[in-house]
């Protein structure tokens, strides 16, 4: 994996290979581009591109983006994880070929951002205090007041530590005369800068010799400066908690939220994973409720507090703003930041700038013509082809035009718009984007230019705002698109900063240590999940086995009857139903895929836990139910895979999971839900007539997965007592009821400890000690022995009862701190 | 006139609430042409945590949190309020409608202060949508040089006879359009959608919330009295009227507001001022009940 995928063989000089292999590239002559200028290397871009043209340059290409393909999939980078196995789980599409910036181009466009974030964060105190820029005519009142994101019941409230913007990222084009410009503010909860660490987590491993050469600046002092901010905001010594607000595992970024909050050692959390309780915020976590001190969030601005915003969301913690008013919590970035994404800002911001920080601004925005002032609207409507008409509101249905894009009636309707409501419209001229190259895996030319924009992050610290460097590179799908976004299905590059010998002060030993979370800083839910993932899993697992065993002693009439007896106990088979039916319909509540519809879901809302081999057998086994659904084929063989695939989660759980302590609660799930079912498996085989024949003890055995063992160890027909010392007193069997007993107590006694909690009880029913003569004395056919299988089955019964309790109990304990919210209102 | 007011608020809850946090606009804000002499607000369950606070358009507003299991919650204000006649404005006299518009427009410049309050409640809001369907609907009570007082007067006239007061077909959650194109809702339908008219214009208007004494012969001599807005909390419209300032409509009962209104609230729309309104955790089902009573109390 850490080889260098790149080919180090020469044939040529490398001046003549690079000039072979660009023969054919060919850049746009109207654009800018990044590569070349006037046919030859830019000096920052030589050492690579020779690198990586000497040798077999198809080859190295096509290496190189396998190699990124393959890291993609092993790290399960996905922009959009819904999963639904036939929604689109869409691959994170990285070129591995970087975008090289010089230092001294990089200087400026640090320098201009850092100083944006300042006058945005000057301009929003401004907005949610004194608004004092309004009242002397600096800024058109409709761009707040008829912003969706402008939240009045953050008017006056003045956030811990009186800043609002924390993180802060600046969409930049480079225009055909090479500067760059500003296209877009991110100032609500920026995307992306967790694509980029990943990028660059790829590319390292893709051209590790390069990165080193080229003396690459490094992007995670970054992120560790990330991790201090978040702690110092609001610092209340050892037990400051700082957590990642996320809408949940069906939001598109989803994917993101969870690799920051590894990366940044916070807890992950959703909305309902937070409570308010007289003015300050409380994770429910597996230990009881803790304090939280700061959220860095993911959540727009609107669905924060459903008490104060909008009263449908689900997503929110109601009463957050009331902690947030008493300074109890910090909110990065705090709420109603979100009002200052609409490009009608871009025009008014430098005179912005000028009144609040006594600065013009050194990063021009492309320029735009707010529609709201009449002489803006006039220009508008008269040079119509040379703009793009956007909406000033995130809220209006109003798709982006190209003025050259409509004539006729198509025209005069747009102008109608425009005058209706002159200012929900802004226009902006539009630049033609520079082109990088990019790697093609086939035929030649080697490389292809693309047009791409890049996205630029800073972060507020103690001594200003300071920027990533380095940031994301966002390329247009299409050879001459003039859009890039990711939802259309553009690629992404890592961006790379050149050092130009005056060294940036390095900051080694300066951070911490990554901060662990603390075993009780675990959100219920997240656990509650892991807890019922592991005990669906199971249940799933042992219901498959026991059709299985049960659809195959079909010809033997005795036994079938005896094992449907036991299924309808169960609830496995209904009186109308055929155990094939359990397998194919999905409406069936018993049934398997009821059972895979329940594991998908509580797999989702631990996504950010599992690793990226169980995410996708856990897609596979969604697809093997559909796939059984849609078919007629023997449901054994259906059946078959069913169980291979659950055994390979339980292996991934096993293999590639933290052994912390939500880990030991799925794994007190699955040992809980076995030790029900066999318990209440082998209570109905006992008390059944024909307990002891021969046929009926080995389809036991067959659904309780002990038959090879039983006949490897006993050499005999399958008996009733051997089979019980197997499934009931073995303790070194995975199967046995006394296994599963003490490996419970032992977990249970482990979580104590590591929670610092009392233990809990535990089972509160034993397993009944035998000697071998009682076991014999069980297989006898008269009233003594029929009394002692119904005495065993009571005492199973008991355990069966013993193991719900403790379930319920363990609910009450660790996941049920509260209930689902709902609003109300007059 | 002197009014007392009764409001009383009360859930039933199927199972119990665990944890729950409200909002209350209950108290009478400030307002010209009216004084609260006193007033008390009581809730059961009696443990709870209570603030006081003014909201960012100048209303008294009351958090509520409860922390104890309760199947029932009740809450009860009483008030005595002053309610003083207004002056007689002449229509001719306001502005015409789109030089009230350009007067709220971006000029460039710093804005009069009263203007720039105004434009608070010039925009769309989370229940007041601003579409062209709202600026078509109301057109005819538009015409060129109207002064601003004369059209609003129009648009309630217009609204009052096209809308049907239908109680329990619409909720808040009901969209505009919607109302729009049935024709039937309560007094909030009437006003968010008498706001969007004038604010798809490029108008201001806000929301009012509070009281209307009905029954009575009404103190206004020349119109009938109110008739439809008692046993429960109100609404009408506030509507931005050069050189007048804010002159008081109620579309719901064609009326302009006098002395039969108490008002307690206002704000862009029903979500910035509703009287109670909360997240709760648990409760299950609930049933809700709501009783006022304006009475005028002789001096």
């Amino acid at each position: 994996m850490k080889s260098e995928a790149v080919s180090d063989k020469h044939a040529m000089t490398p001046e003549v290979a690079t000039a072979a292999c660009l023969g054919s590239y060919a850049p746009d002559e109207r654009r800018y581009d990044e590569l070349l200028d006037a046919r030859a290397v830019r000096p920052h871009w030589r050492t690579l591109i020779e690198r990586l043209t000497a040798g077999d340059a198809q080859d190295t290409a096509r290496r190189a983006l396998e190699l990124t393909r393959r890291l993609i999939v092993e790290n399960g980078v996905a922009y959009n994880v819904y999963s639904d196995p036939r929604g689109t789980d869409r691959p994170w599409d990285l070129d591995p070929l970087p975008l090289v910036l010089s230092q001294d181009e990089w200087r400026a466009i640090e320098r201009g951002v850092a100083q944006r974030a300042r006058a945005l964060d000057a301009l929003l105190a401004d907005l949610y205090g004194s608004q004092r820029l309004l009242a002397e005519g600096l800024v058109p009142p409709e761009l707040p007041f008829g912003h969706p994101n402008f939240l009045w019941p953050c008017h006056g409230l003045v956030p811990r530590g009186a800043s609002w913007l924390h993180v802060y990222a600046a969409d930049l084009a480079r225009a055909p005369d090479g500067c760059w410009w500003l296209l877009a503010d991110r100032t609500q909860a920026p995307s992306g800068a967790g694509y980029a660490l990943e990028n660059r987590d790829i590319v390292e491993q893709v051209l590790p010799e390069a990165m080193r050469d080229l003396g690459v600046r490094g992007v995670r002092d970054f992120f560790g400066e990330m991790r201090e901010r978040l702690r110092s905001l609001f610092d209340d010594g050892a037990d400051s908690l700082a957590v990642i607000l996320t809408p949940g595992p069906f939001n598109e970024t989803y994917f993101e939220h969870a690799y920051m909050a590894r990366h940044l050692g916070l807890p992950l959390v959703e909305g309902s994973d937070l409570t308010v309780r007289n003015e300050i915020v409380y994770l429910k976590a597996l230990g009881g409720l803790r304090r939280v001190h700061t959220i860095l969030r993911r959540l727009d601005d609107d669905f924060c507090d459903p008490v104060e915003l909008r009263s449908d969301s689900a997503l929110g913690v109601p009463g957050l703003i009331s902690a947030i008013r008493a300074q109890n919590v910090v909110i990065a970035n705090a709420l109603g930041t979100g009002v200052l994404e609409s490009a009608a800002w871009l025009g008014f911001l430098p005179g912005i700038a000028e009144r609040l920080l006594g600065e013009s601004l050194q990063l021009p925005a492309v320029a735009t013509w707010w529609c709201g002032e009449k002489p803006a609207l006039d220009y508008v409507v008269a040079n119509l082809d040379r703009l793009v008409v956007k909406p000033t509101y995130p809220n209006q249905h109003f798709e982006p035009v190209f003025g050259s894009d409509v004539e006729g009636e198509a025209r005069a309707a747009l102008i109608r718009r425009l005058l209706a409501r002159p200012y929900a419209y802004v226009a902006q001229e539009h630049v033609a984007l520079s082109q990088a190259p990019v790697w093609r895996p086939h035929g030649a030319p080697n490389f292809m230019a693309r047009a791409f924009t890049i996205r630029v992050y800073a972060i507020a610290t103690e001594s200003g705002f300071r920027v990533l460097p380095g940031g994301l590179a966002r390329v247009a799908s299409e050879e001459a698109a003039e859009v890039v976004s990711a939802q259309r299905g553009g690629g992404s590059k890592d961006i790379w900063v050149l050092p130009d010998g005056e060294e940036e002060p390095v900051a080694t030993g300066t951070h911490r240590l990554q901060v662990t979370i603390r075993p009780d800083d675990v959100p219920s839910r997240v656990v509650e999940n892991l807890f019922w993932l592991g005990r669906y899993t199971v249940r799933c697992t042992d219901k498959a086995r026991l059709l299985r065993s049960t659809v195959r002693v079909r010809a033997d009439r005795n036994v079938w009857i005896h094992a449907v007896r036991i299924c309808h106990a169960f609830g496995v088979i209904t009186k109308d139903s055929q155990p094939s039916a359990l397998v194919r319909d999905d409406r069936e509540p018993h049934g398997v895929a009821a059972d895979v519809k329940r594991i998908a879901w509580c797999a989702s809302q631990v996504r950010s836990r599992l690793s990226a081999r169980y995410w996708r057998a856990v897609v596979g086994l969604q697809r093997q139910v559909q796939d059984a659904v849609a078919s007629r084929e023997e449901p054994r063989e259906a059946l078959d895979r069913l169980a291979l695939s659950l055994a390979a989660l339980a292996g991934y759980a096993a293999e590639d999971m933290t052994h912390d302590e939500g880990w030991r609660l799925m794994r007190v799930g699955r040992r809980l839900e076995r030790l029900q079912f066999t318990s209440g498996l082998l209570a109905q085989h006992l008390v059944a007539a024909a307990a002891t024949h021969q046929g009926q003890v080995e389809w036991l055995l067959n659904v309780c997965h002990s038959i090879s063992i039983y006949r490897a160890r006993y050499f005999s027909a399958p008996r009733l007592g051997s089979a019980l010392d197997l499934l009931v007193r073995d303790i070194h069997h995975p199967v046995a009821l006394a296994f599963h007993c003490s490996s419970i107590a032992r977990d249970l006694a482990e979580l104590a400890a590591s929670l610092e909690m009392s233990p809990d009880p535990g089972l509160e029913a034993t397993i009944p000690e035998f000697t071998d003569s009682e076991l014999l004395a069980l297989e006898g056919e008269d009233a003594e022995a029929q009394a002692a299988r119904q005495r065993l089955a009571a005492t199973l019964r008991a355990l069966h009862v013993a193991s719900a309790q403790l379930s319920d109990r363990l609910s009450m304990r660790h996941f049920t701190h509260t209930g689902d919210s709902q609003s109300v209102a007059t | 006139m002197r009014y007392s007011v009764y409001h009383q608020t009360a859930y039933e809850y199927a199972r119990d609430v665990l944890h729950a946090h409200h909002l209350l606009h209950l108290i009478p804000r400030p307002a010209p042409f009216q004084e609260c002499l006193e007033h008390t607000i009581s809730v059961n369950p009696a443990t709870f945590r209570r603030r006081d606070e003014i909201d960012a358009f100048g209303n008294a507003l009351t958090r509520i949190e409860v922390e104890h299991p309760h199947r029932r919650l009740e809450v009860v204000t009483q008030m005595n309020v002053d309610v003083h006649r207004r002056p007689k404005v002449f229509a001719g006299h306001s502005m015409p409608w789109e030089e009230t518009c350009a007067e709220l427009a971006y000029q460039g410049l710093s804005p009069r202060r009263e203007n720039l309050e105004a434009c608070r409640f010039r925009h769309e809001s989370p229940y007041v949508r601003v579409k062209q369907e709202f600026t078509d609907y109301g057109a005819e009570c538009f015409p060129p040089g109207r002064p601003i007082l004369a059209c609003a007067d129009a648009l309630m006239v217009k609204l009052h006879q096209d809308m049907k007061y239908a109680k329990g077909e619409t909720t808040v959650r009901t969209p505009l359009r919607e109302v729009l194109r049935n024709r039937r809702g309560v007094c909030q339908d009437f006003a968010h959608l008498m706001i969007a008219c004038l604010r798809s214009r490029g108008l201001a208007a806000r929301y009012v919330s509070g009281y209307l004494r009905v029954g009575s012969a009404s103190s206004s001599a020349s119109a009938p009295p109110p008739a439809i807005g008692g046993g429960a909390s109100h609404a009408w419209v506030a509507v931005y009227t050069p050189p007048f300032g804010w002159l008081e409509f109620d579309p719901t009962n064609n009326v302009l507001v006098n002395t039969d209104h108490v008002a307690v609230a206002w704000g862009r729309d029903f979500g910035d001022v509703s009287p109670l309104h909360g997240v709760i955790v648990g409760g299950g089902a609930h049933e809700l009940s709501v009783r006022v009573t304006v009475k005028p109390i002789t001096q």
